[in-house]
């Protein structure tokens, strides 16, 4: 028992320094963000001084050259959305192909599984086009091309779950007078609530965090929070270092926020879609 | 059963075939097509063969330069990334104190997304190499590294949370009998708890290598491919070739056709052997 005493304090040590070098890039960027924009190149480690202290000018500045609060609610519509849409239709999609097994629905889900290690380089640039000749180059026709590509993953996730789900049910309820759309909302879904939550979870990660696609579709109008930082990156080079630090501190407080409230469910989530792959 | 939900197609399935069409499979086609023509749009396309694969390995050498930085990179990645995973997760499922607070702390950087942390890691590593009167674009080694280490702080925690889930999967029973037997903890690690995870080696594998292929974000915002493309990654070198020269469209297009028979072959290769010991065991 001893021995193993000692082993846990060494491993404890060990964890420590990693959660340190973990924690501590958000932490310096956190200081810095509070320093004048010339002592934060050259000086990133060290705390602000009477003479660096900028106290909160980096926000506002940062926050109008970037346009940083209409490009927060663009994301957030766009990744809400975005997410509503595929988690109702994916699961759907999902369950008329393993119910109504046959060569078709088998050919779907094939190219599903397949859209799923195609690079996005691959489609970039003849997607853009389409979604431009297609009068989806918005925020409300984004939700379709996310829909699109997000299909790939989320169908995989929910046909995985739904072949477990037993027939039985679902007979029951057709023979109390359900029809399939009824028989699937009312009976289906509420099996599927973990793999639901699962299936926003990931894909919430992807679209919020997201910069080509929504760069190349809608970036010339509307910009989300990804694009702006990006943007704070002049034509030549020239960043406005303090700003940029602002900014920074920005895009990682919803993030935190959705983590520390949802933690559970995120962890859940990865653990139980890596299964499923 | 099977023929009412068969009239139900137009609500169930439909909507998601449509985009599915819409943003993926008519670009992907289209793509494969234009990848043997000349375009500036997509409308306006000329069959010139195999001109664009030509040009796009004869050209200059910037993107048979990117495939070999990208594949250095992706190696030394995904040996770190897994290894530190593996063992993080070995520590977090003996029950030391904290285990929460640890596996909270190392997860977290996965949320943030690329061109955030390309930023940030832009910031700490220009300001450890200013000291030696360095910057992170003035040699290609600094920026490999970088890169390197950006995408260990940003994938570790996701392949640890897969790891802790495939440990806490092995029957208990198994690893007690081993104690009794009195095996020796590199022995129970080699012989039991290696071969028991190995679905989650698949998909940890999987992940790391095909996103590690992909890495876009984090090379634009860390290096942009400074000093002179050198830490240019192949994705990055295809979006410089469709939006960086009018008249290449062709030639990018070619090359993200190349770039994504690579990443099939490898990603299905790996599936193919990690999959085949996950029945041996």
């Amino acid at each position: 028992m001893k021995k193993t005493n000692v082993l846990n304090a060494v491993f404890f040590i060990v964890l420590i320094a990693f959660a340190i070098m973990f924690v501590s890039p958000v932490f310096i960027v956190l200081m810095n963000s509070f320093k004048t924009k010339f002592s934060i190149s050259q000086t990133p480690f060290i705390l602000p001084s009477a003479d660096t202290f900028a106290g909160i000018e980096n926000y506002t500045s940062g926050i109008a050259n970037t346009g940083f609060i209409p490009s927060f609610g663009w994301s957030l519509f766009i990744t809400l959305l975005s997410v509503a849409a595929i988690v109702i239709f994916t699961s759907m999609t999902a369950w008329y192909i393993v119910r109504a097994k046959g060569t078709f629905t088998s050919i779907i889900y094939y190219l599903f599984v397949f859209s799923m290690i195609v690079p996005f380089q691959m489609v970039m640039f003849t997607m853009s086009k389409i979604a431009n000749i297609l009068r989806l180059d918005n925020p409300l026709g984004i939700i379709i091309i996310y829909l699109g590509f997000g299909a790939g993953l989320s169908v995989f996730m929910f046909s995985g779950f739904i072949k477990s789900v037993p027939l039985g049910i679902e007979e029951a309820a057709t023979i109390d007078g359900c029809n399939p759309f009824q028989t699937y909302w009312k009976v289906v879904f509420p099996i599927l609530k973990p793999t639901a939550i699962t299936v926003a979870i990931l894909n919430t990660m992807w679209i919020w965090n997201d910069y080509l696609l929504p760069y190349l579709v809608i970036g010339s109008d509307y910009k989300t929070i990804p694009i702006a930082i990006q943007y704070l990156k002049g034509g030549y080079g020239s960043i406005d270092m303090g700003a940029m630090m602002a900014m920074l501190v920005l895009a990682i407080i919803p993030v935190v926020v959705f983590y520390l409230t949802s933690q559970k469910y995120i962890i859940k989530g990865v653990a139980a879609g890596a299964v499923k792959g | 059963m099977e023929n009412t939900v068969k009239r139900w197609f137009p609500v169930f399935a439909l909507p998601t075939l449509v985009a599915f069409l819409i943003a993926f499979l008519i670009p992907f086609c289209m793509g494969l097509y234009l990848s043997f023509c000349n375009f500036r749009t997509v409308t306006d396309a000329q069959f010139v063969g195999l001109a664009n694969y030509i040009r796009a390995f004869g050209d200059n050498n910037e993107f048979v330069s990117s495939l070999i930085f990208t594949i250095k990179f992706v190696i030394v990645s995904v040996i770190t990334i897994n290894v530190i995973a593996f063992t993080l997760a070995l520590l977090l499922t003996r029950g030391v104190t904290g285990t929460n607070l640890f596996r909270t702390v190392f997860f977290m950087p996965n949320l943030i997304g690329g061109i955030v942390l390309g930023y940030i890691w832009q910031l700490i590593i220009n300001g450890f190499l200013y000291r030696f009167g360095y910057s992170i674009t003035s040699n290609a080694t600094f920026g490999y590294w970088g890169l390197v280490i950006l995408t260990n702080w940003q994938m570790i925690g996701y392949m640890m949370i897969i790891y802790i889930a495939g440990i806490q999967n092995i029957p208990t029973d198994i690893m007690e009998a081993a104690k009794v037997d009195g095996a020796s903890p590199a022995r129970v690690l080699f012989n039991i708890t290696i071969p028991s995870v190995m679905p989650s080696i698949t998909i940890c594998l999987f992940l790391t290598i095909t996103n590690a292929f992909k890495l876009f974000d984090q090379n634009l915002a860390l290096t942009a491919g400074a000093p002179s493309k050198q830490t240019q990654m192949v994705a990055l070198d295809i979006y410089n070739t469709f939006y960086g020269r009018i008249g290449s469209e062709g030639v990018g297009q070619a090359k993200a056709v190349v770039f994504f028979v690579i990443v099939a072959v490898i990603a299905l290769l790996q599936l193919y052997l990690t999959r085949r010991k996950e029945v041996e065991s």
